[in-house]
């Protein structure tokens, strides 16, 4: 019974067109100004990438991997072979001395280290070492270990290379350390395993596709340092496996060509730095890559 | 099935023998504990050993390391080591890439986690992930071989365009080669998006979907909502996220170094050629000795100084509304 | 006693024909567990005091009870998986073929090779079937040929069958059923003396859980089962002897301590239980 007459109701009209102009024009707006800043992030990847890789082609060819280094940069022709091998054997090197040392780091933090007050100083630490920039890790490495042997070495620009690496190898290992469910760790425990198996047989193997993944990350943001290894490594015109010597590398090279203005110059430059993205980008795909297939194999 | 038969302990069990590998455990956590002590001892080596060589040009200069710009190391009357003209450069060239990169990071993050589509979103992160993939000497090499030639010709138009304005005519001086503060605050701004972006991008997914639908359904169009309920909310955050591109971007060597012009001058116009603190360092080493080098490495602990400070701070801040929202959440 | 609803009356076991009989006298098998006084503390939280029983050889125990009432705890007091936890505490005796198993002298590996235990929700190793049972064996250097172990475990667990042709697939690729059964398999790899099943079924369809109740009653001629189950009409079917725990209100906080009420022979406990707590729990009245 309605006490009231019912109010009377235009045809529901739920289509934009109700919304007031100020607020559609404002939405529209929004929308285009965010989408146009994905686009404008877009561009300086399109043109760098682009850029390098077009003329670094020109360049390319497999006499320019395998040639040494001209001593003069006026000098038009030569290769990089020398800067490759001295980037592989760097950062693999480094890699060697970061990747077991990080992963153990990560390990204590995360399984044996009951979060103490040594626990959470080393993980803030290590959060503050991620800051420290790439050049104070060279000027440290000159200070204590070039100055002290009195020769610059691979195996100096490795030990400045391993610092930048530590603590990232530790933060994203103890990220993948913490994914590991507990109840495995249980298991394992009431099955009446010390604590070393229980990690090594169970919580590592576990994680180990994001540990893999992250230390190639690692290792692709080592290869591209350039300022680590600027006073630690040298340098050298042509190919250098000894670790005590001095060498050199792609990051390394390009630097120096970069400001040079000869023509010879900036096309050895711009052939390593597309070998250096080949071989950081390739490393980054591989890194993804592991991720995804070892974790939906398990 | 096979029979099973039942177990008999007569004797009362010997549960002290010490099981097989226990030895090892204490010698494992020993091992592991000793790596993660390796970090406390190279960031404590790294202090003593970068301030122990900095302290003859500290002892030098004196308080004029931080209030002078004159910097002449090598003059016959003595050195002079006033690194202001440094610390600004870093500064100016910062605050431009800051500038430029928090915006389009922001926008970004908001694309990603609100307008695009699903499929969109991997690209997306993708592609900023290999924005930061690039190493900065290739960003370098870039910036001086194609952005630096090409620029100059649009800081000729914003020269002869708004020369001519009371204030804003400062920044904008003619502009003699491509090498300057902005080059060097354009290249940086690019290098420090993705951090940005990726931190943004965390602190939007933590907005409660409850409060971003209570927003909708009161009938807001998403830009409000964006306003009304992600923003605010992620305040916090992308405070956080900027400070820690600043930190990145003060400590960035290479790109800068390459680009920057290496003319150490505290002048407003941003089109000029300048330096900054990590460039220098990289460009001057070479040829320096004795004080000079010294001076060189008391920049260098500055700037290690100055990029902890501002990288703890933002981690303080991240961590502090993270935590709040996470455990609201 | 009041009388039953109809719908427990038909879940709940029939009474036993006889009259009641002297507990001792129907007490043929040996002590495994002797408790005294256990009180668990987690910090300044009493989550259980004063349990005094006995588990006896070859028997299956239930652990009944409302959630919160501290059944889990005191299960995981007779392996020491309560070490795990920070701040946890243990007052009281427990003892293992008369050993105490809280002396200080005593190795907590050593103790949970002996006492297997078997957790809520399935937890394989993400590695093979066969990798996942032998990982006992392996650790306590059993000699002997590890593929006799692992079947003999497998067929223990009844499951066998389903996987002899698939050893080294991943164990994540079993059902959840199976991975269960798995589990029991693997605990029982090592050969203990005792299980400790904590809630296995509650994450399994029933089906599941039916087979796992048939293994159970298969293997307790080997083993000395203890289960804590929140579903009060599995414990009716399976055990021999079932412990009630309820909870009660702290006198110094406001929160709730477990304690054991009631603990008897499964057809008592059920049909002529002593404590009224115990019958409005088991008629349906409350938890």
């Amino acid at each position: 019974m309605a006490l009231v007459d019912p109010p009377v109701r235009e045809p529901l009209d739920l289509t934009r067109a109700r919304l007031s102009t100020r607020r559609r024009l404002a939405d529209r707006a929004a929308t285009a100004v965010i989408s146009l800043a994905c686009v404008v992030a877009l561009v300086p990847l399109v043109a760098v990438v682009g850029y390098v890789v077009t003329r670094g082609s020109g360049i390319m060819s497999w006499e320019f991997l395998t040639s040494d280094i001209p001593r003069q940069y006026r000098v038009e022709g030569g290769g990089m072979y020398p800067a490759i091998v001295g980037t592989l054997l760097i950062t693999g090197l480094a890699a060697l001395m970061a990747i077991p040392l990080g992963v153990l780091g990560a390990v204590y933090l995360n399984e044996l280290s009951r979060q103490n007050r040594t626990a959470r100083a080393i993980r803030f630490l290590a959060d503050v070492m991620t800051g420290v920039p790439s050049i104070v890790m060279g000027l440290f490495v000159y200070t204590i270990w070039v100055l002290r042997f009195e020769r610059q070495s691979a195996f100096a620009g490795a030990l400045a290379l391993a610092c930048l690496m530590l603590p990232i190898v530790i933060r994203s290992t103890e990220e993948m350390l913490r994914l590991v469910p507990d109840e495995l760790r249980q298991g394992s425990v009431a099955l009446g395993s010390h604590q070393w198996r229980t990690i090594t047989s169970v919580v590592l193997p576990t994680a180990l596709p994001g540990i893999i993944s992250g230390a190639m990350l690692a290792i692709a943001r080592a290869a591209g340092e350039t300022a680590p290894l600027v006073f630690t490594v040298g340098l050298v015109y042509a190919p250098s496996w000894s670790v005590s010597d001095s060498s050199t590398a792609l990051s390394a090279q390009i630097f120096r060509n970069a400001s040079q203005p000869f023509a010879g110059a900036q096309d050895r430059a711009f052939g390593a730095a597309l070998t250096l993205i080949v071989l950081v980008f390739a490393f980054t795909a591989l890194s993804r890559l592991v991720a995804s297939r070892l974790a939906v194999e398990s | 099935m096979t029979t099973l038969t039942p177990i008999t302990t007569a004797e009362r069990p010997d549960l002290t023998i010490r099981a097989r590998g226990s030895r090892l455990d204490a010698a494992f956590r020993g091992l592991a504990l000793a790596a993660g002590l390796v970090v406390l001892a190279v960031l404590a080596l790294i202090a003593y050993s970068t301030v122990d060589a900095a302290l003859p040009a500290l002892r030098a200069a004196g308080l004029e390391f931080v209030t002078s710009d004159r910097w002449a190391p090598n003059a016959p009357d003595g050195p002079h080591l006033g690194a202001l003209a440094f610390v600004y450069g870093t500064a100016v060239v910062s605050s431009i890439a800051l500038v430029l990169a928090v915006p389009v990071s922001i926008g970004i993050a908001l694309f990603a986690t609100e307008i695009a589509p699903r499929r969109l979103r991997r690209w997306i992160t993708t592609a900023v992930d290999l924005l930061a993939a690039i190493p900065s000497v290739v960003y370098g090499l870039w910036g001086i071989a194609v952005l630096a030639p090409n620029v100059t010709g649009v800081y000729r138009w914003a020269h002869r365009t708004f020369g001519d304005l009371p204030v804003v005519g400062a920044l904008v001086g003619p502009a003699t080669s491509g090498r300057s503060f902005m080059t060097a605050g354009i290249v940086l701004a690019i290098m420090i998006v993705p951090i940005i972006t990726s931190i943004t991008r965390e602190v939007f997914v933590t907005v409660p979907r409850g409060e971003k639908e209570a927003a909708l359904a009161l009938g807001a169009t998403r830009w409000e909502m964006i306003r009304g309920a992600v923003l605010p909310h992620s305040f916090g955050g992308m405070v956080g996220a900027t400070m820690l591109g600043l930190g990145r971007a003060m400590g960035e060597t290479i790109a800068v170094a390459l680009v920057i012009g290496s003319r150490p001058q505290i002048v407003a116009d941003l089109f000029a050629t300048g330096d900054a603190m990590p460039a220098v360092i990289v460009n001057q080493f070479g040829e320096s000795s004795g004080t000079f080098r010294s001076a060189l490495i008391a920049l260098g602990v500055l700037l290690f100084v100055l990029t902890i400070v501002v990288n703890v701070l933002a981690r303080v801040i991240v961590d502090r509304v993270q935590v709040r929202f996470r455990g609201a959440a | 006693m009041s009388d039953p609803t109809p719908a427990s009356t038909a879940l709940a076991p029939s009474p036993p024909a006889a009259p009641a009989v002297d507990v001792l006298a129907v007490q043929e098998e040996p002590t495994v567990f002797d408790v005294q006084g256990l009180s668990v503390h987690y910090g300044a939280f009493r989550a259980v005091r004063d349990v005094d029983l006995q588990i006896r050889r070859h028997e299956i125990t239930a652990f009944i009870g409302p959630s919160g009432c501290g059944k889990s705890t005191v299960l995981r007091c007779f392996n020491r998986m309560n070490d795990l936890i920070e701040g946890a505490r243990v007052e009281g005796r427990l003892r293992y073929h008369g050993v105490d198993l809280y002396d200080p002298a005593v190795q907590p590996v050593e103790v949970r090779r002996r006492i297997g235990m078997v957790f809520q929700k399935p937890n394989p190793f993400p590695k093979s079937i066969y990798d996942n049972v032998a990982y006992g064996p392996r650790i306590t250097g059993q000699k002997g040929n590890l593929d006799d172990v692992v079947e003999r475990s497998l067929r223990a667990a009844a499951l066998w069958d389903e996987v002899k042709d698939r050893l080294k697939r991943s164990a994540l690729s079993l059902s959840g059923g199976q991975q269960q059964r798995l589990c029991i398999a693997r605990a029982i790899a090592t050969d203990p003396e005792v299980l400790l099943m904590d809630e296995p079924c509650s994450a399994l369809d029933p089906i599941a859980t039916a087979r796992i109740e048939d293994l159970m009653r298969e293997i307790k001629e080997r083993y000395t089962i203890i289960i804590v189950t929140h579903n009060m009409q599995q414990a009716a079917r399976v055990s021999d002897r079932t412990a009630f725990f309820t909870t009660e209100a702290s006198p110094h906080s406001d929160t709730r301590t477990g304690v054991l009420v009631e603990y008897d022979l499964t057809d008592r406990v059920f049909s002529n239980p002593r404590d009224e707590r115990t019958e409005s729990y088991v008629t349906g009245r409350f938890g």
